[in-house]
């Protein structure tokens, strides 16, 4: 068996008292992608922080490739190379264009050349349709187009995978879908990615794996085909009846 | 025009929009707007007159008027010595020059220590909070003059005696203080997201504030900065209280031979040619920048 690119074991993560994950434990094969659903403050964002380093874990391992990256000796900012992160809030640089926005990383953490790294943007930027939008800021593009430039800035580090929390959330229900098929696009390319989501049916499309996050726990895990569709658990049925019900309202 | 073209092509917005005449209703409406406007005009110029005009006749036609004209606005006299108070004004400008270079930098010192959380940095936390609510809270005129004198007191050797230096180094001392606060608190309003997408990018904490924080900060706090310039030209004038001889110390010489303040209304008046612009300047930024908050909160 070929070594997964993400492996956590029995990760535990509290805030003071409030015990936010527990026994989460999760094998990502090369090009899958595994999708986490749950109720809002189930835990979602901050298993993604922890998988970046951006927040610290109170035990159990997680593994890139094999090698333990929660090692508090490891060099956080080299894990956070090999790692892209897209948020909810797109967190694009106000003060930089689109075109800056995705060669800083490129030039000053790769040690590209600024011709190399403008060079290596524009081809994603045409990939993704987005080239007449190289020399804008952010504040002049719609939110679908900053959360395309938001994922097109993590992919210009060629991460080994892709952390994506709720990237459609903040969104206007019509700019939804130009990010959904943009990722989607990314995993028929065989980007390995974590997706964090409330798009039921983009979760049905694009995971191999489905996890039920619920109070911090897996409660339930499998294809989609059998969590989304015939659940077990009554807490997993309860959410996406209500996750259905909203939809039809 | 381009009438013809733009009936071709009637569908796309833009040439569409070249047919358009304005509605009976919208030449009413024009019209209705500029009457308004012109009274407005009309209204703002007679109550400008009637005040200004008022006070001007008070203070002219007050007894006191011939002397105080003979003793703060001898021009004749004032521009005979005007060479002399621009010459000491030049002392301001350079210790203003000196001093914004080095504030800068032990204010942004300042502000990083403050805002880091390294715990290596600890104990350089706690003194540049002690640093910061010290000399804000006392003021300048005491720092200094206990620099000024005090140190030359302590008689140690291999200290300077240069007044010029030891005032200029009080200035920077509490510049650097307010500075610091400034920045601070750009620093902080750079929301932790800006942070967050900067690290996952690999970025390291150096780079981040760096690349993404300060440029995001500096610009947000440029008003307040440009407020401190002016305020910092206005106090390098304090410098005089040591001996040195900057515009109010050359302005005081003059004035005490000839029993006239008119060199003090010189000195004022080529403070003001230079903070005037500095403010209109800062007024204009300050505008430029809350247009960019709203239009980011509209987008
Ligand atoms: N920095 C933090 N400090 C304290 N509690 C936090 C912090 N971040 C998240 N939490 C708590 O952790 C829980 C999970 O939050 P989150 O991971 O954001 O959930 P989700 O993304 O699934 O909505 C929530 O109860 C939230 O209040
Ligand atoms: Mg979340």
């Amino acid at each position: 068996m070929t070594t997964p690119v993400l492996a956590i074991e029995n990760l535990r993560k509290s805030f003071g008292k409030d015990v936010v994950l527990q026994d989460i434990s999760i094998d990502v094969p090369v090009h899958t992608a595994t999708v986490f659903i749950g109720a809002s403050g189930s835990g979602k964002s901050t298993l993604l922080r922890c998988i970046n380093l951006l927040d610290g874990i109170d035990d159990g391992v997680i593994k890139l490739d094999g090698i333990e990256i929660s090692d508090p000796r490891v060099n956080s900012d080299e894990v956070r190379r090999k790692l892209g992160m897209v948020f909810q809030s797109f967190n694009l640089f106000p003060h930089m264009s689109v075109i800056e926005n995705i060669t800083l990383a490129p030039i000053r953490v790769q040690g590209l050349s600024r011709e190399q790294a403008r060079e290596q943007a524009k081809e994603l930027l045409i990939r993704f349709g987005l080239s007449d939008k190289a020399d804008q800021y952010p504040d002049r593009l719609s939110g679908g187009q900053q959360q395309r430039v938001a994922i097109i800035r993590s992919l210009a580090l060629k991460p080994r995978l892709l952390l994506l929390d709720e990237v459609t959330s903040a969104l206007d229900p019509v700019l939804v879908n130009e990010v959904l098929s943009t990722v989607r696009d990314l995993k028929h390319e065989g980007m390995t990615m974590v997706i964090a989501t409330h798009e039921m049916g983009f979760a049905k499309q694009v995971a191999d794996e489905v996890c039920f996050l619920h109070q911090g726990r897996i409660v339930e895990y499998g294809p989609p085909s059998r969590v989304l569709e015939n659940p077990t658990d009554p807490r997993t049925q309860d959410f996406l009846k209500r996750v259905h019900e909203a939809g039809r309202l | 025009m381009t009438e013809q073209e733009g009936g071709a092509a009637s569908d796309e917005g833009g040439r569409a929009s070249s047919l358009w005449k304005p509605s009976n209703l919208e030449l009413q409406r024009r019209k209705i707007r500029s009457d308004q406007n012109r009274r407005n005009i009309m209204i703002a110029t007679i109550s400008s007159f009637l005040v200004l005009g008022t006070l001007a006749a008070v203070l002219v036609t007050s007894p006191g008027w011939k002397s105080l004209t003979d003793t703060f606005f001898a021009w004749a006299y004032g521009f005979e010595i005007l060479p002399k108070v621009i010459l000491g004004f030049t002392t301001n400008i350079l210790l203003t020059v000196i001093a914004a270079s080095c504030v800068s930098v032990f204010g942004l010192i300042l502000a990083l220590t403050r805002t880091s959380r390294s715990p290596a940095l600890t104990p350089f936390r706690l003194l540049a909070t002690v640093y910061v609510d010290v000399f804000r809270g006392v003021p300048m005129l005491l720092i200094i003059l206990l620099v000024g004198f005090g140190i030359p007191a302590l008689r140690l050797p291999g200290l300077t005696r240069n007044v010029m230096v030891l005032g200029t180094t009080a200035v920077i001392i509490t510049y650097s203080a307010y500075v610091a606060e400034v920045l601070r608190s750009g620093i902080l309003t750079v929301h932790p997201s800006q942070r967050a997408a900067a690290r996952s990018l690999g970025l390291t904490n150096f780079q981040t504030l760096r690349h993404v924080v300060l440029p995001q900060a500096l610009r947000r706090v440029t008003p307040p900065l440009l407020n401190d310039l002016v305020s910092l030209i206005k106090d390098t004038g304090l410098v005089s209280i040591l001996g040195v001889t900057d515009a109010v110390r050359a302005a005081q010489i003059s004035s005490s031979r000839s029993f006239n303040y008119t060199p003090y209304v010189m000195a004022a008046l080529l403070f003001l040619l230079l903070t005037v612009p500095l403010t209109r300047f800062t007024d204009h930024t300050m505008r430029k920048a809350i247009q960019r908050q709203n239009a980011q909160g509209l987008a």
